[in-house]
């Protein structure tokens, strides 16, 4: 019950403190929901470079033609050398004779039908369908299939893939960088409130002390007002960034440019997302205000 | 081992000032002790040894058998909860009434409503303010100020009163009015009871053991004794 009652008493002095200090809380709020804005930005972001990454390792593929030359040994040969290679998940490789692929395009195109038949000879070449186990290593492994004997070339989406990669790793590095300066500057500012509380409570801090209030009571509403202004800063970002990703992905009709890249519904992110921004809101708003409280109290 | 004693203190702050020197004292359990002598001769620095707001340089300071000048500061509540406190500016929060001011220790120990409520009623009958507990400091004279102050001191039963130049700001009748209290509470209570003050008229008046400061070193210490007239100021 006592320590019910202590808890109790410190919240309602938080909460006391904000409104009395009402336009530096406004101040730290804000700056706290624009820290997180960028945080849930780099959240929401990553949550759709991974779905993105997922679903383009999903499809992606190496493609190795063979010699058209070589016989069915050499054929034989080329499947059991890729699927020595580590990177390759050998359960996954296809292969189709150059007859297989003439009919699956005759069956895919009509008009293919017609050219096949004008030629005496089929122009194809048999191939291999090669999954790998890692797509961050795809070029490599395509390089290592490229030196088997009777391996005339191979082919995979190197270059969309690169790029896309490369733009997400810019992205997210940057929001790391952004969000990491934002929580020092707002942790300042929360510190600052809280210093700005102290002062405008120092008689009665100063009483405290006299009378014997213990260092933990003391400190109490300074920790929960710095943690309450968190908490409506991280709920402020939530509601806005979850209401423009609704948007977004309302707009764009849940996909990013091409089908190959569709955004993450913003129903399966919003638990997450909230819990990463309160979370990171209340801790930013108490290292704050522990800051202040140890610079400032003298306890 | 007697309820308060200090042995070879000395303090002297940050900026050189020596405050006490080899200061050796005993003080026993209900006693009344008036400590006297000019502006900056030690008497507030005494005082605030005894409640650890100050730490002394050398030497022991016991009361109530713990050294408190070993006492972690995490742990200097705890003393303070069984010590109370009058100062010169009562030390009031304005934006409380009479009877949020006595209850506010109490609120912050984390006690129930009732017990509060109980213990506050009391303190405030034994200062004679009970009539006025609605009421807001500023509203109040500053014997009556002063009383609240003291209330607040009494509220949790106290072994031991620290008062500061209680009657610093008051008027000779005024001053009366809260001695006589302070006195009352002394012999009700059993508390131990050391005011540091300058009021001459006091203190030839309540005839109790009287100790003199000069510059920080005792110089005479008498039962039923009188202020020192060369050390008036």
């Amino acid at each position: 019950m006592k320590i019910i009652r202590i808890i109790g008493k410190g919240i309602k002095d938080a909460f006391k403190s904000v409104f009395r200090n009402f336009s530096l809380s406004i101040a730290s709020i804000s700056c706290i929901a624009i820290t997180l804005v960028i945080v849930a930005i780099a959240l929401i972001a990553t949550y759709n470079v991974n779905n993105i990454t997922k679903k383009i390792e999903g499809v992606l593929e190496i493609v190795v033609f063979i010699d058209r030359e070589a016989d069915e040994d050499d054929e034989k040969y080329v499947g059991e050398s890729i699927n020595k290679i580590a990177n390759v998940d050998s359960d996954k490789t296809v292969f189709n004779t150059k007859e297989e692929l003439a009919t699956q395009l005759r069956e895919e195109d009509p008009n293919m039908a017609l050219i096949l038949d004008t030629l005496d000879e089929n122009p194809l070449q048999a191939s291999y369908i090669v999954s790998v186990k890692d797509v961050t290593k795809i070029s490599d492994t395509a390089e290592e299939i490229n030196e088997i004997q009777h391996v005339t070339s191979v082919r995979y989406g190197e270059n969309i893939v690169n790029r896309l990669l490369n733009v997400f790793s810019i992205l997210r590095n940057g929001c790391l960088v952004a969000v990491v300066a934002l929580i020092v500057v707002t942790a300042f500012l929360v510190g600052n409130t809280i210093k700005i509380t102290i002062f405008s409570r120092r008689q009665e801090i100063q009483i405290m002390r006299l009378v014997g209030t213990s260092n933990t009571v003391i400190k109490l509403p300074f920790l929960v007002e710095g943690f309450v202004l968190g908490i409506i800063g991280g709920l402020i970002a939530l509601g806005i960034s979850l209401f423009a990703y609704y948007f977004i992905f309302d707009y764009t009709n849940g996909t990013l440019f091409t089908n190959l890249a569709p955004l993450v519904s913003p129903s399966s992110i919003s638990i997450n997302t909230a819990v990463v921004l309160l979370a990171v809101g209340g801790l930013v708003g108490m290292f704050g205000s522990i800051m202040s409280a140890r610079k400032y109290l003298k306890i | 081992m007697d309820f308060i004693e200090l042995k070879n203190v000395f303090k002297v702050y940050k900026n050189g000032v020596s405050a006490l020197a080899d200061l050796n004292l005993t003080i026993k359990k209900g006693e009344f002790v008036f400590i006297i002598g000019q502006s900056g001769s030690g008497k507030s620095t005494l005082t605030k040894l005894l409640y650890r707001e100050e730490r002394p340089n050398r030497g022991e300071v016991y009361v109530g058998g713990i050294n408190v000048a070993k006492l972690r500061n995490s742990n200097v509540y705890k003393l303070r909860r069984k010590i109370g406190v009058v100062f010169q500016d009562f030390k009031l929060l304005p934006k409380l009434t009479v009877y949020e001011n006595v209850a506010y220790p109490l609120e912050t120990y984390g006690m129930s409503r009732g017990e509060i409520r109980e213990k506050v009623l009391v303190a405030l009958e034994r200062v004679g303010l009970k009539e006025r507990m609605h009421s807001f400091p500023n509203e109040l004279s500053g014997g009556e100020q002063q009383r609240v102050g003291l209330a607040r001191a009494i509220v949790n039963e106290p072994k031991l009163i620290i008062c500061d130049e209680p009657t610093g700001d008051l008027d000779p009748k005024l001053s009366r009015e809260v001695m006589d209290f302070i006195d009352k509470i002394n012999k009700e209570l059993g508390s131990t009871i050391i005011m540091a003050t300058h009021d001459k008229e006091i203190v030839n008046r309540m005839k109790k053991r009287v100790i003199c400061l000069h510059d920080g070193v005792l110089i005479s210490d008498k039962e039923g004794g009188a202020y020192i007239e060369n050390e008036d100021n």
